[in-house]
């Protein structure tokens, strides 16, 4: 019915938009891992990022992959005053209550959005959006695949600073045992604090990834965070290999469904993929526990 | 007779009184009143008393709005016949999420994150297949007269919305009393000790969910008469949803008026934003602001009042 | 009265039970004592239906309950609480209590009216209206044991009821517990401290790293080899011998 080279695009098209889908993830799962709360601001808290870099290009003029280290930080400072002024404090009790104090930060997030920036879709104009690039039958945009290789950069980096750095192996000794970890001399809030950050500072990183070929409005995190829940359930609540190979099969389920089904019931495959998994294998492909 | 329900009589008569003295504008706004106190007591039915919280509350709205309107347009069925039929599609609804979610385990948020999951299914379903019209939506004739389900005066509609609310009242009030509210509590409370005292756990979820998703859709079918309009958007859209718990949430999970005074709270920020808007210029934006406030009062009723509004009220009562 | 017949539970590789049996007559006071992690809890959870023995039988009352789920084992009359106090914390002391009498009464002040004699018969009398959170370690524990009782069981498997009190409240529970025994109640108890069972029990079983070492009257057991080196460790024995 399809023909290959068709078929081989909307993978290859799949994978690049799954290659920001894990950027997006690895900061979910990295958030619930090590602080056993589901961000349900994860997608809010794009969309803000994203009108950051949109802001910054049309205010001062930066170009968004230029934008990179400034968005970042930005992020990462964000994310960490907020640990330590609203989501530390209610981090303990029943898992729904900080849920829903996510769930309360992002309506706050979208609506002041929608206050400040009004209603309107946004795009950045880079003058490299209209650059394809030839891979076998598929031509892909030239921005995409500069976001794609610089997410994976990004995500190595990310491994590695957890893997060798002193504040990365107290990350994943607290996510591994916090009561051990405190009791050798960790000062977990903080470490908490960080990870909070670290969180929000890959959708930093994601944001000025995905503002060259995507808009931004106001309701752009619902889009993304049911998006970011599944392929972090997919992967297995936690896991960094399971949020990578997760982003990944999300956005080729995305873009064939798209293919297949059309614009609208390709949507469908995300969530009907979220509640199987949880259904069936709650644990995730990489999960351990549940 | 006992204080509380004189306070009961006594306001049951003041609603009554209400739209006869005051300019039909208010007399809609009492009505979304208690229409979305109604609809919020089907929430809380869930999540306050049962502790489920659902984060996609609105798949049961959106399955009556639809199941009654589709039953009209396209089968010529009268509304009030359709009524009933969309409850029942409603209770299934949450009979088959509640079975297949319970039966995999599924607790706390990622019982809330899977409901939000099939409300998404629901509402690209009704934006996909034929027999919704899609993304168009699906418009009812309007026709007012009372055995069509709608009314020329607003007060009717009014009258209805009490009587919805007054009879989800009674069922919370039910809940505070019986057997089957006790046990609702104590699963919420500890599922475990619920389990090892005899109580049938999975059993009593499915009940619950099933009753909350028929009231729920009963709500759906109301609004579709009042507007004679639906579409994905509206009857699957994750603000209902939010909207549902949020009344609950603000005036007092688990208590029976606690969905009714969040929603006089959110009508009231409502309306005092609509007026500071049409004073202050810069503000035009209304929606915005009152949904800013309703945010900031979720986090500080979880964070610092876990019982809503209401444990103000009990906390004076207690001084006293 | 229960019959726990070759009784084995694994959790990924670990044997946590391994082939236990035991039984308990009707009127009795039987206690179930081991070192920490021989098994003990589990072995009463898979008994209660918490979890699925993956072999063995269980029967209560000459009726086999292997596997079924808690809610239909505490309906047949046999009934546990939780070593870690599980109460509802919400509601009232009175209302946590209703809800074990909910389980053969639908009517509100019959279940009212059970509750408040069973917590005079825990001396919990002066606590009805206060919540669950507001309990001490003690009051939870009778709590537990109230709650329980109120669903009217046979047969009531007690998980460490004495553990975190101090010796006067000990004092205070094991005269509860005689009580309840007294109203035709019969008990099985898991106890990590020797001292309590002796008082209590008139047979006792001993668990170790999941398997039945011993059984006997509490002063048998406190002579048992095998007993105190599972408690000592290997050798003990013979160091308290010579």
């Amino acid at each position: 019915m399809f023909d290959p080279a068709f078929l081989f695009a909307g993978v290859l098209n799949g994978l690049l938009a799954g290659g920001i889908y894990v950027l997006v993830a690895v900061g979910l799962t990295l958030i619930y891992g090590v602080l056993h709360i589901i961000n349900f601001a994860h997608g809010s808290l794009l969309m803000l990022a994203m009108y950051a870099v949109f802001y910054l290009w049309r205010l001062i003029g930066i170009d968004p992959y230029a934008a990179l280290p400034v968005v970042i930080a930005g992020a990462f400072g964000f994310g960490f005053v907020l640990y330590r002024l609203l989501i530390g404090r209610y981090n303990h009790g029943r898992d729904e209550n900080i849920l829903l104090i996510t769930l309360g930060l992002s309506i706050v997030i979208d609506n002041v959005a929608l206050l400040f920036f009004g209603g309107d879709t946004q795009t950045i104009d880079v003058p490299y959006a209209g650059t394809f690039v030839e891979i076998g039958a598929a031509f892909l945009p030239l921005p995409k695949i500069i976001s794609f290789a610089a997410s994976l950069v990004i995500c190595a980096a990310l491994g590695l600073y957890m893997a060798k750095s002193d504040m990365g192996k107290a990350i994943r000794a607290v996510a591994k045992e916090r009561q051990g970890a405190r009791l050798v001399g960790i000062d977990v809030e903080n470490v908490f604090a960080v990870s909070y950050g670290i969180g929000i500072a890959c959708l930093g990183a994601a944001a000025c990834l995905l503002m060259p070929t995507y808009y931004v409005t106001p309701s752009s995190g619902h889009a993304f965070v049911l998006v970011a829940f599944t392929i972090v359930v997919l992967g297995g609540m936690g896991s960094f290999a399971g949020a990578a190979v997760g982003g990944f099969i999300i956005g080729i389920t995305e873009s064939l469904g798209g293919l297949f089904l059309g614009e609208q019931l390709g949507q469908i495959g995300i969530s009907l993929i979220f509640i199987l998994i949880l259904l069936l294998k709650p644990t995730g492909l990489f999960g351990s526990k549940a | 007779m006992n204080r509380a329900a004189l306070l009961c009589a006594l306001g049951l008569l003041a609603a009554l009184a209400y739209p006869l003295l005051v300019p039909n504008y208010l007399v809609t706004i009492g009505m979304l009143v208690f229409f979305t106190a109604f609809i919020g007591q089907s929430w809380n039915i869930a999540g306050g008393f049962a502790g489920q919280t659902s984060f996609g509350h609105v798949v049961f709205f959106g399955t009556g709005a639809y199941t009654s309107t589709i039953l009209q347009v396209t089968w010529g069925w009268n509304p009030w016949l359709a009524w009933p039929a969309a409850m029942a599609a409603g209770g299934a609804v949450g009979w088959m999420i509640a079975v297949l979610s319970f039966r995999a385990g599924l607790r706390g948020s990622y019982f809330a994150l899977i409901t939000l999951a099939f409300a998404e299914v629901f509402r690209i379903l009704a934006n996909s297949v034929p027999f919704t019209k899609g993304g168009l939506g699906m418009l009812l004739k309007s026709d007012p007269r009372p055995i069509n389900f709608q009314f020329k005066d607003p007060i009717w509609v009014y009258y209805l919305a009490l009587l919805l609310c007054v009879v989800s009242l009674l069922i919370a009030w039910h809940l505070t009393r019986s057997r089957f509210g006790a046990r609702l509590v104590a699963i919420r409370e500890n599922e475990d000790a619920a389990r090892a005292l005899g109580i049938d756990v999975f059993a009593e979820k499915v009940k619950v969910l099933t009753l909350s998703g028929a009231m729920c859709a009963a709500g759906g079918t109301f609004y579709a008469q009042k507007y004679l309009y639906i579409d994905p958007g509206i009857a699957f859209g994750v603000d209902k949803s939010v909207e549902m718990l949020l009344v609950s949430m603000v005036g007092g999970a688990g208590t029976i008026f606690g969905p009714l005074i969040g929603s006089f709270t959110l009508m009231g920020i409502n309306e005092v934003t609509r007026w500071l808007a049409s004073v202050v210029p810069a503000l035009k934006n209304v929606q915005p602001l009152s949904l800013i406030v309703y945010g900031i009062m979720l986090i500080l009723i979880v964070a610092r009042l876990p019982d809503g509004l209401m444990s103000l009220f009990r906390r004076k009562r207690r001084h006293a | 009265m229960l019959e726990v017949r070759e009784v084995s539970k694994s959790f990924g590789g670990l044997k946590a039970v391994d082939r236990a049996s035991l039984d308990v007559a009707p009127g009795e006071i039987v206690g179930l004592i081991g070192p920490n992690g021989a098994g003990k809890t589990t072995l009463f959870a898979t008994i209660a239906g918490f979890h699925r023995p993956d072999a063995g039988t269980v029967t209560f009352e000459g009726k086999p309950i292997t596997g079924l789920a808690p809610h239909r084992i505490c309906a047949a009359g046999m009934v546990r609480t939780f070593q870690i106090t599980q109460p509802f914390a919400g509601i009232s002391v009175r209302e946590n209590i209703m809800v074990g009498a909910y389980l053969h009464t639908a009517d509100r002040h019959l279940a009212a009216r059970e509750a408040e004699a069973v917590a005079g018969l825990v001396g919990m009398k002066d606590q009805l209206d206060q919540r669950g959170a507001d309990l001490t370690v003690a009051g939870r524990k009778r709590l537990e044991l109230a709650r329980a009782l109120a669903t009217g069981p046979r047969l009531l498997l007690l998980d460490e009821v004495m553990a975190g009190l101090n010796p006067t409240e000990i004092v205070e529970i094991v005269g509860v517990i005689r009580n309840i025994r007294a109203s035709g109640v019969t008990i099985l108890l898991i106890e990590h401290v020797m001292q309590a069972v002796t008082s209590l029990a008139e047979r006792v079983y001993v668990l170790n790293q999941g398997r039945m070492i011993a059984e006997g009257t509490p002063a048998a057991i406190a002579d048992n080899e095998e007993v105190i080196e599972a408690y000592l460790g290997r050798g003990a024995a013979k160091v308290l011998r010579a």
